[in-house]
């Protein structure tokens, strides 16, 4: 058989995965529903390159010479901003599609680091305000467990429009999932498919999110700083909206980010990559004069100390991730095979979050599976990985000849396919051309 | 004691009292000339009782803990939203939303509740002596929604445990949604609720509306109602 297929030719149009999710629709007809992000290639940040120092710039000395990666957040409209030591956030994941194993352990790691971590569609746990130095509360659409109490508990509010995984799509929580401890929190009966609502069930557009967001100041005495999060969609026009709505900061969350659990259709077909959508917000940001007032927290697909250079150099003020937290704390490590298998997949292929099988313990509600994930321990890589992540910063920073990572600029790179260029708006390497872009 | 909002700002007053000094006995506030603001008395903590001269705009009493708060006039969006406990009082009309995603306590609207009034309740109770609009009590999680006029289109649309009881007509029921069989228990379980606010009406007479638990878990022969 292996000799046969050899010369046969395959269809471009029904590659073998295609055919599968054709077959798998005649059998099942049900849409595929799955967790983590995009899986088809956009352009990223790495199409884009820094162009480091040369005669006409200079580097600071590594090691030696300063370079500063503490950010203020919140300081437009709050009294009480907060100021993080690195320009990475830990992005929003609710108890519910997490364990309460590992919130607690991005709580730790974060706290380490002088970040913050976020909450999710489930509420407040007390373990992870308990390990969290800096614990933004985020206010979604199903409201599921918000209560004036955590929302004083919190050190910033993030109010959840969109999601770059789903823009107009709301959360799903499949019944494997939805345990006692799960359902008390959630207000919902033990057990079932858990849909959260789209939208907000009190306000509809930005002239109302801006009395919402008055609402919630009024809660909290105007301490804290309140965020706005959308999805990559019409990110000009959003990031203008939620600046005129009173935002002290928009939360920007690209296509390529994360989610525990939706439509696969939806991840892999609606909203535009991370590139697109940050050049867009910085736009209107600079077109409000706002750029650097309120502050932009970039996230959907960041990965790497050079990815969060590159956003940053783009004009984001701090980024935010999600899925390369998850992977810090084992998501697709090569443990169990056996329990991947089970689930019809292998490490470095799963995007199971939703089954609640999360074989390495971290999307689990499962006690014996949250076993695998000892939060000490996983706190620990969590903090390792984003002390990675800050000296990749910092390395890039100073080869550019920055003293501040929020000195990064445009400026600093170049761009190595037409796509990225005409994105990011940077010009192809080698030469000063930007697709699309008439100086 | 007295606050007047033509002269004090909205969070001078929304400070005050939510943060009253317990030592004091002091726990009896009237507000004069609210002149639509918003969001107020927004994040009451504590056993105070607040009376309103006039109408106000959205989000009055949200997140409401322990207060009573008696509104004489119309309310915008979102009255008592996400309330936790005590009771609002609203003389006049209510806006869309009411009562929305409310854990606890009770909401009482003598006149009419526009569209989705309950909508994602999660404990709350809500009573609306008029009609109430479109979608009310849609996503509706737990609680009881009790309605002495009519309710619109989509009653209890994707209802999870909640309970409607309507007395008047339903212009019809959403996804899910059906009616329910109105037993001795429930008069009885209707009657305390009436009875805790005064309310007159014969409990009998009301019709029970609940989730028919069709959709809690997907099911491809229910597609046509995803």
């Amino acid at each position: 058989m292996s000799e046969i297929k050899k010369n046969l030719k395959g269809f471009s149009t029904f590659p073998h995965d295609t055919i599968a999710e054709i077959q798998r629709s005649a059998r099942e007809g049900i849409y595929q529903i799955r967790g983590l992000g995009a899986k088809r290639k956009v352009p990223n940040f790495d199409d884009l390159v820094f162009l480091g120092a040369s005669a006409s710039r200079y580097p600071l000395e590594g090691y030696r010479e300063k370079c500063n990666t503490s950010v203020v957040i919140g300081d437009r409209f709050a009294k009480k901003p907060i100021t993080l030591d690195i320009p990475i956030t830990i992005a929003g994941m609710s108890f519910g599609a997490l364990g309460a194993n590992a919130k607690d352990a991005l709580g730790r790691g974060a706290s380490a680091m002088g970040t913050s971590t976020t909450t999710g569609d489930g509420g407040m746990t007390p373990e992870e305000r308990k390990s969290s130095k800096y614990l933004v509360y985020q206010l979604l659409p199903s409201r599921y467990g918000m209560n004036p109490d955590d929302l004083r508990k919190a050190d910033a509010i993030e109010v959840v429009v969109g999601q770059g995984a789903k823009p107009g799509g709301g959360g799903m929580l499949l019944g494997q999932k939805i345990n006692e401890r799960v359902a008390q929190m959630r207000n919902l009966p033990e057990g079932i498919d858990q849909r959260s609502a789209c939208r907000h069930p009190d306000w509809t557009g930005p002239d109302d999110l801006e009395i919402k967001i008055q609402e919630l100041r009024e809660i909290t005495n105007w301490e804290k700083p309140i965020y706005v999060k959308v999805g990559a969609a019409r990110s000009y026009y959003d990031t203008a909206l939620a600046v005129k709505a009173g935002a002290d900061v928009v939360v920007l969350d690209g296509m390529q980010g994360g989610t525990a659990a939706t439509q696969d259709v939806f991840i892999e077909h609606v909203g535009i990559p991370t590139l697109g959508a940050l050049r867009e917000a910085v736009d209107s940001l600079k077109e409000l004069n706002m750029h650097r007032k309120v502050q932009l927290i970039v996230s959907g697909g960041i990965r790497s100390g050079a990815d969060v250079a590159k956003a940053i150099a783009m004009g984001a003020d701090a980024v935010s991730i999600g899925s390369a937290a998850m992977i810090a704390l084992n998501c697709n490590a090569d443990m169990y095979p056996e329990d991947y298998e089970k689930l019809g997949t292998a490490a470095g292929y799963c995007h199971h979050c939703h089954t609640g099988r999360c074989p390495v313990g971290v999307a689990t509600q499962d006690p014996e599976l949250e076993k695998r994930l000892e939060p000490d321990l996983a706190g620990k890589r969590v903090k390792n990985y984003l002390a990675t992540l800050t000296l990749e910063l910092q390395t890039l920073a100073r080869a550019n000849g920055k003293s501040d990572v929020r000195n990064l600029e445009p400026e600093d790179l170049a761009a190595l396919t037409v796509e990225a260029a005409a994105m990011a708006r940077v010009p192809l390497a080698g030469t000063s051309w930007i697709p699309g872009y008439d100086k | 004691m007295n606050f007047d909002l033509s002269k004090k700002t909205l969070s001078e007053v929304n400070s005050y009292l939510q943060h009253i000094d317990l030592k004091s006995n002091q726990r009896d506030f009237v507000i004069k000339n609210p002149l639509g603001n918003h969001a107020l008395c927004a994040g009451l903590q504590d056993e105070i009782k607040v009376t309103i001269k006039g109408h106000v705009g959205y989000y009055c009493a949200g997140m409401n803990k322990n207060a009573e708060v008696t509104i004489e006039g119309n309310v915008g969006t979102g009255v008592a939203e996400n309330m936790m406990s005590g009771l609002v009082h609203v003389k006049g009309n209510a806006s869309q939303s009411a009562g929305a995603t409310g854990h606890g306590g009770t909401l009482i609207i003598d006149g009419d509740a526009s569209s989705r009034c309950g909508i994602s309740m999660k404990g709350i109770n809500i009573i609306v002596k008029g009609s109430v609009g479109h979608m009310s009590a849609f996503m509706a999680q737990s609680g009881n929604l009790v309605i002495l006029g009519d309710a619109d289109e989509y009653l209890g649309d994707s209802i999870y445990e909640a309970k409607i009881y309507c007395l008047g007509k339903v212009k019809s029921l959403g996804a899910d949604c059906i009616e329910k069989e109105m037993n001795d228990k429930e008069i009885k379980h209707l009657s305390a609720l009436l009875e805790a606010q005064n309310i007159k009406a014969d409990p009998k007479k009301f019709k029970r509306y609940g989730s028919a638990r069709n959709l809690y878990n997907f099911k491809i022969d229910n597609v046509s109602n995803y």
